[in-house]
C-alpha cells in the first residue's frame, strides 16, 4: 500500500449535552480567566515536558473544558510547573494554577 | 404553482461578451476542460469570449491558507477588473469556484465599505498606473453552460441515457461550498436548491441522483488539504458522501469546482488503497467530470481531448453507457501521437476480478 502520510479520519461526536459540565465549570469559577483563552497553543510550544512526552497543556485544556475527562488526570502529571507556559501566555493566564485545579476538580475521575 | 419567492432563487447571467477568467489549478488537474469551455462558448454557441493571456491567479488559494492578506487579494482582483475594462469587456466569466467567491466577496466588500475600494483603487493605480469599472455581470462558468444548457442540448450528439437499459444515466451533482454558501444570491438556486449543475443533467437527458449527504463539503477545505498531517478529515467528508451516495448506484459525479472534481476522483484512490473500499459498480470507482467535460462529451467531443485519460477513475464504464466512440489506444497519446506514460494499476480500476 502506498504510504500517504495521513489515514482516513474516523467521525467523531462530541454530546455537551450528555458531559458532565460540573468539574469544567468549578475549574472556571477558580480560575475566571481562563474564560480568556484564545487556543494560541503557547503554551503547549514552550512546554518543556511537552518536549519530553506527548503531553500537551492546550488539547487537555481544550478536553476539559468540553467535559471529556479521559486520562487528563494522569496526563496532567506529566507537568513538571515549571512555569515556562504562564510566562508566554498571552492572556496572562495562570497556567501553573490551570494545571494544580485540573488536578484538584478532577480528583474523581 | 408558481411561487414569488422563486425569484430569489434566480441569478442574471449574461449572454454573450464574456471576459474569461481562468483557473490557476484546473489546467493542472483537468487540462482539457477550460479548453473544452472556450471551444463550446466560442465556437460551438458563437459567442464572444475574451481568454485574456495577461491575466493572473486571483491567490485565492494563498489568500485561504492565511499567506496573502486580504487587501493584495483585492488589489490583484482590481488588476483582473482593469484587464477586463482595457480589453472592452463587462462580463467576467470566472472558471474556478475558489475565484468565483473572492470576487463575489471583494465586490461585496466594496459594496458595503466604498472608503476600500476607493483605497484598492489609490493602491492600484500606484502600483500599476491601471484605472477599472467594477464588472456588470459576474458568472461562474457552470452559469454559462447552464444558461445556454438547452442550446447545447438541442446540439447534443449523446445524451445522458443508458444505451444498454434507455434509462437516464444516474448523476450526483456537487456544488462547491464557495459557489453558493458564501453569497446564496450569487448561485442558480441559491443555497437552499442549487439547480446549475442538476440542470444540466436534466437537460441533457439525466436523472439527478437525491441522496442524504448531497450538500456535504467535498472535504478539500485548503487547511484540511494544505497539511499533509491534517488530510485524514478531508478524506473523511469525501468518504462520508460516497458512502451516502453508493446505495443510488449513481453513474458519473459532476462538479463545479476544480477542488471538489479533483478530491472526489483521488479520494476515491486512496479509499481503495488505505481500505479497499470502491463505491461504484463492478468494484470500481464512480466516474467524476467537470461541468466542461461533460457538456464536451454530451457535445460529442472526443474523450482523450477533452482530457479523460487524466482522471484518476478510469471514465471508461461511463463512455461505453453513453455509447461513446473512442480508441482505447489512443487513451495515453497526445495530440502529436506522443505517448506520455501510462499509472500504474490501481485498486480503484480493477474492478471485481
Amino acid at each position: 500500500m502506498p504510504q500517504f502520510g495521513f489515514s482516513i479520519s474516523k467521525p467523531r461526536a462530541i454530546n455537551l449535552d450528555t458531559n458532565d459540565q460540573v468539574p469544567a465549570e468549578r475549574l472556571l469559577q477558580e480560575v475566571p480567566e481562563l474564560k480568556t483563552c484564545i487556543a494560541c497553543g503557547g503554551c503547549t510550544a514552550t512546554c518543556t515536558a511537552g518536549n519530553l512526552t506527548d503531553f500537551n497543556f492546550r488539547k487537555m485544556h481544550t478536553l476539559v473544558r468540553r467535559g471529556e475527562y479521559r486520562e487528563v488526570y494522569e496526563q496532567m502529571d506529566k507537568c513538571m510547573l515549571c512555569g515556562k507556559c504562564r510566562l508566554v501566555c498571552p492572556r496572562g493566564i495562570n497556567t501553573r494554577a490551570v494545571v494544580i485545579k485540573i488536578k484538584r476538580v478532577l480528583g474523581d475521575y | 404553482m408558481r411561487r414569488n419567492s422563486w425569484k430569489e432563487y434566480q441569478k442574471e447571467v449574461a449572454d454573450d461578451r464574456y471576459y474569461y477568467l481562468r483557473s490557476c489549478i484546473r489546467q493542472n488537474f483537468f487540462p482539457g476542460s477550460e479548453k473544452a469551455f472556450l471551444k463550446i462558448v466560442g465556437e460551438e454557441l458563437g459567442r464572444d469570449i475574451f481568454d485574456d493571456p495577461a491575466h493572473t491567479s486571483c491567490t485565492g488559494i494563498g489568500y485561504h491558507s492565511d499567506i496573502v492578506p486580504y487587501e493584495t487579494i483585492m488589489t490583484v482582483v482590481a488588476r483582473q477588473f482593469a484587464m477586463m475594462t482595457e480589453a472592452g469587456y463587462e462580463n467576467a466569466a470566472v472558471s474556478c469556484i475558489t475565484s468565483f467567491g473572492v470576487y463575489t466577496e471583494t465586490l461585496e466588500t466594496w459594496n458595503e465599505f466604498p472608503d476600500i475600494e476607493a483605497k484598492v483603487r489609490e493602491n492600484l493605480y500606484k502600483a500599476t498606473g491601471r484605472e477599472f469599472r467594477k464588472p456588470r455581470n459576474v458568472s461562474h462558468a457552470s452559469d454559462i453552460i447552464f444558461h445556454h444548457r438547452e442550446e447545447i442540448g438541442r446540439r447534443a450528439k449523446h445524451r445522458l441515457v443508458n444505451r444498454f437499459t434507455g434509462e437516464p444515466l444516474r448523476g450526483v451533482e456537487h456544488i462547491g461550498c464557495h459557489y453558493a454558501k458564501i453569497f446564496p444570491r450569487e448561485g442558480i438556486g441559491g443555497v437552499e436548491f442549487p439547480y446549475v449543475l442538476a440542470g444540466m443533467i436534466e437537460a441533457w437527458g439525466g436523472s439527478v441522483v437525491d441522496y442524504p449527504e448531497r450538500r456535504h463539503c467535498c472535504g478539500f477545505g485548503f487547511r484540511n488539504y494544505l497539511v499533509q498531517a491534517n488530510r485524514g478529515y478531508s478524506v473523511a467528508n469525501s468518504q462520508k458522501k460516497f458512502e451516502s451516495m453508493a446505495p443510488f448506484k449513481p453513474d458519473f459525479i459532476v462538479a463545479n469546482c476544480p477542488g471538489c472534481a479533483m478530491f472526489l476522483d483521488r479520494w476515491q484512490y486512496t479509499i481503495a488503497e488505505i481500505e479497499g473500499t470502491t463505491y461504484g459498480e463492478d468494484g470500481r470507482g464512480i466516474p467524476v467530470l467537470t461541468y466542461e467535460e461533460l457538456a464536451g462529451l454530451v457535445l460529442g467531443y472526443d474523450p482523450w481531448e477533452l482530457g479523460l485519460q487524466m482522471h484518476q477513475v478510469d471514465v471508461e464504464p461511463l463512455l461505453n453507457k453513453l455509447g461513446v466512440d473512442y480508441d482505447p489506444a489512443a487513451k495515453y497519446l497526445v495530440t502529436n501521437g506522443r505517448y506520455i506514460g501510462c499509472p500504474e494499476p490501481a485498486m480503484v480500476n480493477m474492478g471485481a476480478e
